[in-house]
């Protein structure tokens, strides 16, 4: 069945292509959860959708109100386009001299973009959003970072559409950022696949990222939960480019850089497999297309070309 | 043995200013006790009290986080790249200087 009462009812279901020319051999083999294939053209819909519908039932939200939240990526724009579907009103909250594209396509949406100080990152955003709330009550924060709905929503679709299509999976590798994709499909495959391993790929920024004036200022998502991971890995921006473009050159994926990091992580999980042995299929996830970090520079030049372009950016 | 510490921006005023900075130990934790002989400070900012890698803390070897792969008793060789990072809040933005 692919005809849909409405865009946002066509969420997930989306595809798991193989990776045959990624893949290390016959018995380890990659597969690409393609989840751009998603009405705003991200994974965040996801949560994006769950997250709503949680609080319209909580009597937390109701048409004419105004939704807030920290983000200026892709969970912005799919609560801005769902929150334009159900008649909220919508602001991000978002670090300054953020990409052009998505700032383009917030406005589209309808949002209204309130800006953070560009030094701190989205520890910024998260503390003037936090500030924001605390100053406007009628203002509904969702809160993707605490949500137990955004982690709700890989547990109920991503994770059982993967088994599904891939009931002998070995391994599941997410991207970590609010940690709802990885602990929510982490979650659900622990719970039905004895022994499957959850692998989280986290980006590593420039040092603008982590420019913080204390360390009790750190930031670990509420959603958190270490004991759902097998294993966590940081990824530079070198090694996300890299991936990036392989994944066009040899499957003809056009992915944005997190995706690049899942990969890296992903063939590094692949390549000890077949060292070791084992059989394995292996589970990424593609977090959305490329389309909004073209003005990045990472699809540019060489790849220490494109990461010296992307040093001070959150591309993930 | 020598083993490449990455230091970020925060801890770098117990190193001089310098990103990275050379070890040696075979675990974790006695690196981080051979930085903190030339680099006096160091630990009491990568461990809490009681012990353990501060919370907000990530420390990693050749790219993998030690929590997952024996904490501050992590094995170390020679030619191991450790970066150390403090926990932030990724994934939604974009800013530049």
């Amino acid at each position: 069945m692919a005809r849909f009462a409405s865009l946002i009812d066509s969420l997930g279901n989306t595809p798991l292509v193989g990776l045959p020319a990624l893949s290390p051999s016959p018995e380890v083999r990659l597969w690409a959860k393609l989840d751009d294939h998603n009405p705003t053209g991200s994974v965040k819909d996801r949560a994006a959708f769950f997250m709503i519908q949680a609080a319209e039932a909580e009597g937390r939200l109701e048409r004419g109100d105004t939704i807030m939240e920290p983000t200026s990526g892709n969970t912005g724009i799919s609560l801005a386009m769902i929150a334009r579907q159900r008649g909220y009103q919508m602001i991000c909250v978002m670090p300054e001299n953020t990409s052009i594209e998505r700032r383009q396509l917030l406005e589209l949406y309808g949002a209204r973009i309130i800006s953070s100080p560009a030094e701190g990152g989205s520890n910024e955003a998260v503390a003037v959003a936090k500030k924001l709330a605390a100053e406007n009550p009628d203002w509904v924060m969702l809160y993707q970072y605490g949500n137990p709905a955004n982690a709700r929503a890989h547990y109920e679709t991503t994770g059982p559409e993967i088994l599904a299509d891939l009931p002998t999976i070995t391994h599941f590798v997410g991207g970590l950022g609010t940690a709802g994709t990885l602990m929510g499909v982490g979650r659900f495959l622990r719970e039905k696949v004895p022994g499957v391993a959850i692998v989280a790929a986290e980006p590593r920024y420039g040092e603008l990222v982590y420019g913080l004036r204390n360390i009790d200022e750190g930031f670990i998502p509420e959603l958190y939960d270490a004991s759902v991971l097998t294993t966590r890995f940081s990824v530079g921006p070198d090694d996300a480019i890299r991936r990036t473009r392989e994944l066009i050159d040899r499957e003809g994926i056009f992915a944005g850089i997190s995706t690049g990091a899942i990969l890296h992580a992903a063939l590094g999980v692949a390549e000890r497999e077949a060292a070791a042995g084992h059989r394995a299929d292996i589970a990424l996830i593609v977090c959305d297309g490329g389309w909004k970090y073209l003005s990045t520079g990472a699809y540019d030049g060489t790849v220490t070309e494109a990461a010296e372009a992307l040093d001070g950016q959150l591309w993930a | 043995m020598a083993i490449e510490v990455r230091i970020p921006t925060i801890l770098r005023t117990h190193t001089g200013g310098d990103k990275t900075v050379q070890g040696s130990g075979d675990t974790l934790s006695t690196l981080i006790d051979d930085l903190d002989s030339r680099h006096s400070g160091i630990k009491g900012r990568l461990i809490s009290d009681d012990g353990s890698l501060h919370r907000f803390v990530n420390v990693y070897v050749n790219d993998e986080d030690v929590r997952f792969t024996g904490a501050l008793e992590t094995p170390l060789k020679d030619g191991d790249s450790v970066t150390v990072l403090p926990a932030v809040a990724g994934g939604s933005a974009a800013g530049k200087r």
